[in-house]
């Protein structure tokens, strides 16, 4: 069927600066331009990837959005009109990438953080210790010593822990959804930055052998590339439940990123979509959770601690209460915002709940019932900014993990076509010409530079509130104030209105 | 190695046994087994551990290597993401066995439950086999991506085989001795008959099947089976527009 929707984007190219070295026809990985003669245009093929002009030696190409308006209609936004269009042409479920973009309320901007003025002294991180570690691990109850003063010696049995020199983790995506360039990038900068890198749930590629001790590695539904060999040379080990782009639906890697090494991984037939089943089969109830929890630490000789990842659902706060007396050693809660490399549109835009109230309700669960301490808690799901990952820890956060962050740190530009296989900047593609762009050593340098830098910003925000280690702020609900939240929101996030003093 | 297992815990039985697999000890013999889970979990060496009584959830989970004999029942989640190695029960299991089970053999006796070998995988020479002697549940091979699965059904129970066989299959073949009614089959099925190749795939199999458990390979070969293989690598690849 002819197609009748309009281009998204107008590429206009300069031809008066144009030089036509054909740069922007070889690094275009949509076939949206061409030279004949002169460059020309298929704007129907632009995604806006910027990956042309980003090359262009003569600047001489502008990507616009298409100003061909609708005629006005509140309720049939061109978004929709759009999406109706391409329904009735295909019969098909709209899937996407990405996280969902839609403008609902970001609770982050309508949080602001506490600083010392006067009565209590901050601190100048810049002249004076500043600790940004922490711990992801079951703590105990308390702590038993033995010995005499000059001897003494901790009595307690510790539960396994990973240290984190920055509270921030890199975010599940597996191998098939990114490129082997990109996972390379993000074990070298995890290593080097002493945080985490999660394998998501396609297995591990043999080339990151030596960073095992920095890598999280994920048990999903498929079970892809799951060996007792895998799940003891790791940091710790993932169950994947629930993805806040797509919860309560399994994976789909799009055969179009199945190729011969991906085949080789995940153990599928070349050129098959990957499917991850909804569920685990294995896992009905808390109990059986349970089962392949101590299954895991079982294989691994109770030295691994034990994450499950669950997305922010209406009922999360009491899940994860479950998951901490089913054994794991962390929960990791994604949030609505979270990324996808392909999920179905209605799903990524509309199911879930935001991962600020998702992250409250379960700390405060866990507070209310006495079990906070024998899991750490990991948030995700849009974490953007350093800002964000302060209220987060505040809100009572051990850590927070980044995904489309450091997909933007390593070049990408959200343009939301990862399941197309065809990403010009290396990272969502499995094609050995598109992969080459991007260079590992390149990408952890700019991974390191964002951790970096964001480091130091916490530090700086850290000193501003007076106290000297992120441990201090965890749950430090006091030192966050509300703007513009109606009183139940207020409620569920544990926070004061601004204006309000102690 | 003898393991007296009765009102033992799972834990300090399956320590014992990883700790001496790890000095050296090849043979396991476990007495009063009842109920106890993750027996051969993660075990990487070649070691052979013989089972007397019902062990729990999970035997074999993460298996890569050893060779279990289960002279009794089993329950749930045998072989649960199995690599290598071989399960031998003599007697009925329960649901999800050979679960993402990615290679080694899982020969039952007798009946099996719900969801067998979902999503089983197979990358060139690894190709993981169940061989199940009697009747199965519903969803018999969903999902499933690689391998080879074989239904004997015979102590002549009906029906065969439960409903949604083979729904979401992408990959593998599976042997059923007997005639599947087609409204048990999944949507993204294919019926075929063996072919001389087949035949002489399951044969070396079911040899060996059959000296396990003392079956007469002649009168199992002499059943009429069916093969059943996904119609298309991509079933859901026209469902999506982008």
């Amino acid at each position: 069927m002819e197609s009748q929707l309009p281009a998204e984007f107008i590429v206009n190219i300069d031809h008066e600066r144009c030089r036509r070295c054909k740069r922007c026809v070889i690094n275009c990985s949509f076939s949206a331009i061409e030279f004949k003669d002169k460059v020309t245009i298929n704007n129907r093929q632009c995604v806006a990837c910027h990956r042309c002009a980003t090359f262009c030696p003569e600047s001489a190409i502008t990507i616009t959005q298409n100003p061909l308006d609708y005629k006005d209609g509140y309720n049939w936004s061109p978004e929709i009109r759009k999406n109706i269009l391409k329904q009735a042409e295909s019969g098909g479920i709209i899937l996407t990438g990405m996280g969902n973009p839609k403008p609902y309320p970001i609770y982050w901007d309508h949080m602001l953080i506490d600083a010392c003025q006067v009565t209590n002294p901050s601190i100048d991180p810049l002249r004076e210790p500043m600790e940004l570690r922490t711990y992801l691990g079951a703590k105990p109850e308390s702590l038993e010593f033995e010995g005499d003063i000059n001897n003494i010696s901790l009595k307690t049995e510790l539960a396994p822990q990973v240290k984190l020199d920055i509270p921030v983790v890199f975010a599940a995506m597996s191998y098939g959804a990114i490129s082997l360039n990109a996972h390379k990038a993000l074990a070298m900068a995890a290593k080097r930055m002493g945080t985490l890198m999660n394998t998501g749930e396609g297995g591990l590629h043999e080339d990151l052998a030596g960073y095992t001790d920095r890598i999280i590695v994920q048990v999903a539904s498929g079970r892809f590339g799951v060996t007792s060999k895998y799940l003891n040379n790791s940091a710790l080990v993932e169950i994947k439940i629930g993805q806040g782009a797509k919860p309560g639906i399994g994976g789909h890697l799009p055969g179009e990123k199945v190729g011969e090494d991906i085949s080789k991984t995940r153990m599928i037939p070349v050129g098959t979509d990957a499917l991850s089943p909804a569920p685990h089969h294995d896992i009905y109830s808390i109990e059986d959770l349970s089962q392949l929890i101590y299954a895991i630490k079982e294989t691994t000789d109770y030295k691994k601690p034990v994450s499950v990842k669950i997305a922010a659902v209406h009922n999360v706060a009491a899940i994860a209460s479950g998951i901490v007396r089913a054994g794991a050693d962390i929960v990791m809660i994604d949030g609505f915002r979270g990324g996808t490399g392909a999920a179905p549109m209605i799903i990524r835009d509309h199911v879930g709940i935001p991962i600020e109230l998702a992250l409250a309700a379960v700390d405060d669960r866990l507070r209310q019932e006495g079990i906070r301490n024998r899991a750490s808690i990991l948030v995700g799901g849009s974490i953007r900014q350093s800002a964000d990952v302060v209220k987060a820890i505040a809100l009572g956060a051990d850590a927070c993990v980044i995904g489309t962050a450091s997909l933007i740190a390593m070049g990408c530009r959200v343009c939301q076509k990862c399941y197309t296989g065809n990403c010009a900047w290396g990272i969502a593609t499995q094609k050995p010409e598109l992969v080459r762009r991007l260079n590992p050593e390149v990408g952890a340098d700019r991974l390191c530079n964002l951790l970096t830098a964001w480091g130091h910003e916490i530090q700086e925000v850290l000193g501003s509130l007076g106290i000297n280690a992120i441990e201090s702020l965890r749950g430090s609900r006091e030192r966050l104030r509300g703007v513009g939240l109606s009183q139940e929101t207020l409620d569920i996030l544990g926070i004061k209105h601004a204006g309000i003093g102690q | 190695m003898r393991i007296d297992a009765k009102g033992m815990h799972y834990r300090p039985m399956n320590k014992m046994i990883r700790d001496a697999v790890a000095s050296g000890q090849k043979e396991f013999e476990l007495d009063n087994i009842g109920g106890q889970r993750y027996i051969g979990a993660g075990l990487n060496e070649n070691v052979k551990i013989t089972i007397n009584g019902t062990p729990g959830n999970d035997l074999g989970a993460f298996m890569n290597g050893p060779k279990i004999i289960v002279n009794a029942n089993g329950q749930d989640g045998l072989a649960n993401t199995m690599n290598a190695g071989e399960i031998i029960v003599h007697g009925n299991v329960g649901d999800i066995i050979g679960y993402g089970m990615r290679g080694g053999k899982l020969y039952i006796k007798g009946d099996v439950g719900y969801r067998v070998g979902i999503h089983m995988k197979e990358y060139k020479k690894q190709v993981p086999i169940i061989i199940a002697g009697g009747t199965a549940g519903d969803f018999f091979g969903e999902y499933m991506a690689g391998g080879i699965m074989i239904l004997l059904g015979m102590n002549g129970k009906s029906p065969l085989v439960g409903d949604y066989v083979g729904t979401g299959m992408h990959g593998g073949v599976m042997y059923i001795r007997g005639k599947v009614d087609p409204y048990h089959l999944g949507k993204e099925v294919n019926c075929l008959e063996l072919s001389e190749e087949d035949t002489k795939l399951i044969s070396g199999y079911l040899k060996e099947y059959c000296e396990y458990f003392g079956f007469d390979f002649n009168e199992v070969m002499s059943g009429k089976f069916t093969k059943l293989v996904p119609l298309s690598l991509r079933p859901y690849g026209n469902m999506y527009v982008y």
